[in-house]
């Protein structure tokens, strides 16, 4: 589960850097021809192709997304950020995502990070993500960045384990 | 405290007496949309969740538009299990292949957006109806699933940016090239979180039609909302859409849904835009944009005229009117697809069908089809398409080799005749 709060409740996250520009599309994350499943690993098995055709076969559990701008602009298909998920990918860190994309990250619990210094980071650095602290430390270059926190009505979400939980949570 | 017409349509949808921009509120939502992509994840999220009832059928819509008629069996099985959801819950509005249309052309249409309302649908260009005046916007499956069990939904209040379009339009000009000529302006997240509010004499000049055009692509630059504030344009238009059980008509009331005078805008642009040329967006941003002019010589393999941006009648008799009595050039696929079957009946009547026909090309029953690269016009390898669509990503008509060029209905005629990107006064004079 995403997010820096503060609690010590998750997981120190380790992964290799997979490195992509500024407004990756959700067509790019997912092919629309692929939009006949909703099963997260059958997406993952995509997740990319049209623009980095051996990514999901080179991508290995626990690595990490880091982009520029805009990541998961286009069309509002929760199919994307599942299919980042089922290929493996641990976290995603950019430098701002869309809109929609960013609010299917919080409801599916896919780990992002806004991250303003994302251009630090190269192809195949490998990053530790502190996400109780929000801390990015880019142990190939021996760098630490700090991200930009969530706010506390989205920690909610999160800390109750996704949209529906919370939900549930209420009812 | 002053607010914009963004502001204050989320507000009257929740309990609280004020908000501002940046804050995180619930707000009680007028509808919730979900098409046969979309639908049944959050129907599996609805359920896996334990809830059994959606909070009030007449509220929910479905449409199984973007892989129908069915492409392929699994796109069958996805309409199958939307239509059998909708059918035990007793949503009257689940519509498909006979009564379906596009969703952003039917809605509105139908008469199930209006203005004030706020609508959430599981579809990014739900931003559509904010040409009428309400607050709607695209969100997930798992939102939509949310919005399905307790008729809420989580927002951050945007800031808002206002557009100003100052002079007259050019002949061959239309809501397609004001919001092309935005998006290449601003760029794709020029509008990131924010509401776009459309304004200035030119649109109030601009009919229903074209304005849908204009807020369908608020998304295109990152916007959550596109709001053109109602008028007597917005009247007419309600008065005339196809009636239905939850349409309510108060006239005082949506002509008074206005953003105050002094309500705080992040940004305003203004644009006089008399010598705007026809715009085209060029591969693989719709921020990507040139004036028609400049772009010598483009090869077309294939047109399409149609989808939730320009699939409307008005965008079709432009279209008609450019190709009547002559010939899509040989070798070049034009394909028409009206919005809903509404407007593809309008266009049997009108004699526009039999124009297309006639010039060689495919006028096909209402779908997304190629929009997204579904099905009815998929590109391959190094093909060139000019499409009226809203989206030129790498591979969003088909092959990841292939090209998209983004118009309005007029050029997209007019390059249909020629096989190469042309301004229409190259064919009408
Ligand atoms: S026509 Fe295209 S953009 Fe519009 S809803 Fe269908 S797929 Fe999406």
């Amino acid at each position: 589960m995403p997010c820096p709060y503060g609690k010590g409740r998750f997981m120190i996250l380790k992964g290799a850097v997979h490195k992509f520009d500024d407004d990756i599309n959700t067509d790019d994350i997912i092919s629309a021809k692929y939009l006949v499943s909703t099963d997260a690993a059958e997406l993952g098995r995509h997740c990319m192709e049209s623009i980095r055709s051996d990514f999901a076969a080179k991508v290995k559990a626990g690595d990490i997304i880091v982009a520029g701008k805009n990541f998961g602009c286009g069309s509002s298909r929760e199919h994307a950020p599942l299919a980042v998920k089922g290929c493996g990918v641990a976290a995603v860190v950019a430098k701002s995502f869309a809109a929609i994309f960013f609010r299917n990250a919080i409801n599916i619990g896919l780990p992002f990070l806004e991250c303003a210094e994302f251009d630090k980071i190269a192809e195949n650095d490998v990053l530790e993500i502190d996400l109780n602290k929000g801390i990015i430390k880019n142990i190939t270059k021996k760098q630490t960045y700090k991200t930009q926190p969530f706010p506390a009505f989205l920690q909610e979400i999160v800390k109750a384990g996704g949209l529906m939980k919370y939900i549930k949570a209420r009812v | 405290m002053a607010h914009t017409i963004a502001e204050k349509i989320l507000l009257k949808h929740t309990d609280r007496k004020n908000i501002r921009p940046g804050e995180f509120i619930e707000a009680e939502i007028d509808l919730a949309l979900a098409n046969d992509i979309t639908a049944p994840l959050a129907i599996e999220e609805f359920k896996k969740a334990g809830f059994s009832k959606v909070f009030d059928r007449k509220k929910v819509v479905f449409v199984s538009d973007h892989f129908a008629p069915a492409k392929d069996a699994r796109s069958a099985n996805q309409c199958k299990f939307v239509s059998h959801f909708s059918a035990e819950q007793k949503i009257e509005n689940y519509f498909e292949v006979g009564r379906m249309g596009i969703e952003h052309a039917l809605l509105p249409e139908l008469g199930l957006v209006k203005p004030g309302d706020l609508v959430i649908g599981a579809d990014s260009h739900t931003c559509t109806y904010g040409a009428l005046g309400c607050y709607s916007t695209g969100i997930g499956s798992t939102d939509l699933a949310r919005g399905l069990a307790d008729g809420k939904c989580w927002f951050k209040v945007p800031s808002s940016i206002k557009f100003v379009y100052q002079g007259a339009l050019g002949k061959w000009i239309g809501g397609k090239d004001l919001i092309l000529f935005t998006i290449g302006s601003i760029g794709v997240d020029g509008a990131l979180y924010s509401a776009m509010e459309f304004t200035g004499p030119v649109i109030r000049g601009l009919d229903m039609d074209n304005r849908l055009t204009m807020s369908n692509m608020a998304i295109e630059a990152g916007a959550r909302a596109g709001i053109i504030e109602p008028d007597e344009i917005t009247i007419d238009y309600m008065k005339s859409v196809h009636t239905s059980p939850i349409t309510v008509y108060r006239k005082e009331e949506w002509l008074n849904l206005k953003s105050d005078k002094d309500a705080q805008y992040a940004k305003v642009y203004e644009w006089d835009v008399s010598d705007l040329e026809p715009q085209v967006a060029c591969p693989h941003l719709p921020s990507n944009v040139k004036p028609v002019k400049k772009l010598k010589n483009i090869k077309l393999d294939q047109v399409v005229i149609g989808s939730c941006t320009n699939g409307r009648i008005t965008d079709l008799r432009i279209a008609a009117r450019i190709l009547k009595g002559k010939k899509a050039k040989s070798g070049l696929r034009l394909i028409v697809i009206p919005g809903t079957q509404h407007i593809y009946t309008q266009a049997i009547q009108e004699g526009l069908a039999e124009i297309f026909v006639n010039a060689g090309g495919v006028f096909s029953t209402p779908t997304c089809g190629p929009c997204l690269g579904g099905h009815i016009g998929i590109l391959a390898e190094d093909e060139v398409c000019l499409a009226t669509t809203n989206r030129n990503f790498i591979g969003r008509m088909g092959s990841p080799k292939s090209l998209v060029y983004l118009s309005g209905p007029a050029v997209a005629a007019a390059s249909a005749i020629t096989g190469r990107i042309t301004h229409p006064e190259e064919i009408i004079k």
